[in-house]
């Protein structure tokens, strides 16, 4: 392929994926709303924290009754892996001063699996670009729309939208769910969590459930570092 | 309290991304550390579905939003878009609540 039909492929691919992750970005407006965070707020989460399954995962605590603290540890932790993202982008993107702070910015689940399925450099930090904004654009507009729809619909309840709540969080974790390994972790992290809320405060049973999974997750055969997945 | 967590989170989670550009390629390269960050989406993701579908305050309960689950659970199967899988659970749920079942 010339440079120009391999310009036009990635950019085509960034815009449907921005798309698709829109609707995601619809659904967390929605629900952030409805889990008590006003719509400034709500969007301006989407704006600075800018990783979904982070912003799912604060508004999910909230909702419970957890408080700010827990949530923020609960996000942080799901975030950790946009670490290990970076770190695998860094020699690819070679960037340095504001372009760095930028990119660092655009660092997520689907820039990096565009980035990384690419043959070379060039098309690489085109991938990551290109995927890192148009989803951005999207991922923020969608917030917009959620966040102002859900206000207008009113009672979250008569809508079910407690319910979305859950389906988000499994349709999250479904593309992770590959082997053997990944779903005894996700069934150990459901059991502990369910098994700690009568006796814990909202929103550290999750935490905990995170922390007996990687003790477990130690003991397994390998657990790859799973990629591609969504948020 | 609510924008603590807010800017607590988003200021937390760039940091995280930068320090993955920043720092020399050998660190977080452990496979032990590849491990841990890998298995926490997962476990957290789990759980959190867990604790909101059947979680109300510190009870636990079954209601119509099980009913939701086991529909997303169906959906996503049968590789449903994720728009479906959200707006079907929250049908399902709904359309019980107006019936007057599981509330």
């Amino acid at each position: 392929m010339t440079w120009e039909q391999v310009r036009r492929t990635v950019i085509g691919r960034a815009l449907s994926v921005g798309v698709a992750v829109g609707l995601y970005g619809i659904s967390f407006g929605a629900l952030a709303t409805t889990s008590g965070l006003s719509v400034v707020q709500t969007c301006t989460l989407s704006v600075l924290t800018f990783t979904g399954g982070s912003q799912f995962a604060l508004i999910g605590v909230l909702a419970a009754g957890g408080s700010a603290v827990t949530g923020t540890l609960t996000a942080l932790l799901l975030g950790a892996r946009n670490s290990l993202y970076a770190l695998r982008l860094a020699p690819t993107l070679q960037v340095t001063g504001g372009r760095r702070l930028l990119a660092a910015h655009l660092v997520i689940d689907e820039s990096t699996a565009m980035a990384i399925g690419q043959d070379d450099d060039r098309a690489a930090r085109l991938a990551f670009w290109s995927t890192g904004l148009s989803v951005f654009v999207f991922w923020n507009l969608a917030t917009v729309l959620g966040a102002l729809g859900a206000t207008a619909l009113g009672d979250p309840k008569k809508f079910g939208l407690d319910a979305a709540v859950g389906a988000a969080f499994l349709g999250l974790l479904w593309p992770r769910l590959r082997d053997r390994s990944s779903w005894v972790i996700a069934v150990v992290g459901a059991a502990v969590a369910l098994t700690f809320t009568p006796l814990l405060s909202p929103g550290i049973p999750v935490l905990v459930a995170g922390f007996v999974a990687v003790v477990v997750a130690l003991r397994l055969p390998t657990t790859a570092l799973p990629l591609g997945g969504t948020g | 309290m609510i924008w603590f967590a807010v800017l607590g989170t988003s200021v937390g989670c760039y940091l995280q991304k930068i320090l993955g550009l920043s720092i020399p390629q050998r660190y977080l390269a452990a496979p032990r550390i590849q491990t841990v960050v890998g298995v926490i989406p997962i476990a957290l993701l789990s759980a959190l579905t867990a604790v909101q579908v059947f979680g109300h305050g510190q009870s636990l309960v079954v209601d119509a939003r099980a009913a939701g689950l086991v529909f997303a659970f169906v959906a996503l199967l049968l590789r449903a878009p994720f728009v479906v899988v959200v707006v079907g659970a929250a049908a399902v749920a709904a359309g019980l609540r107006a019936m007057g079942a599981g509330a």
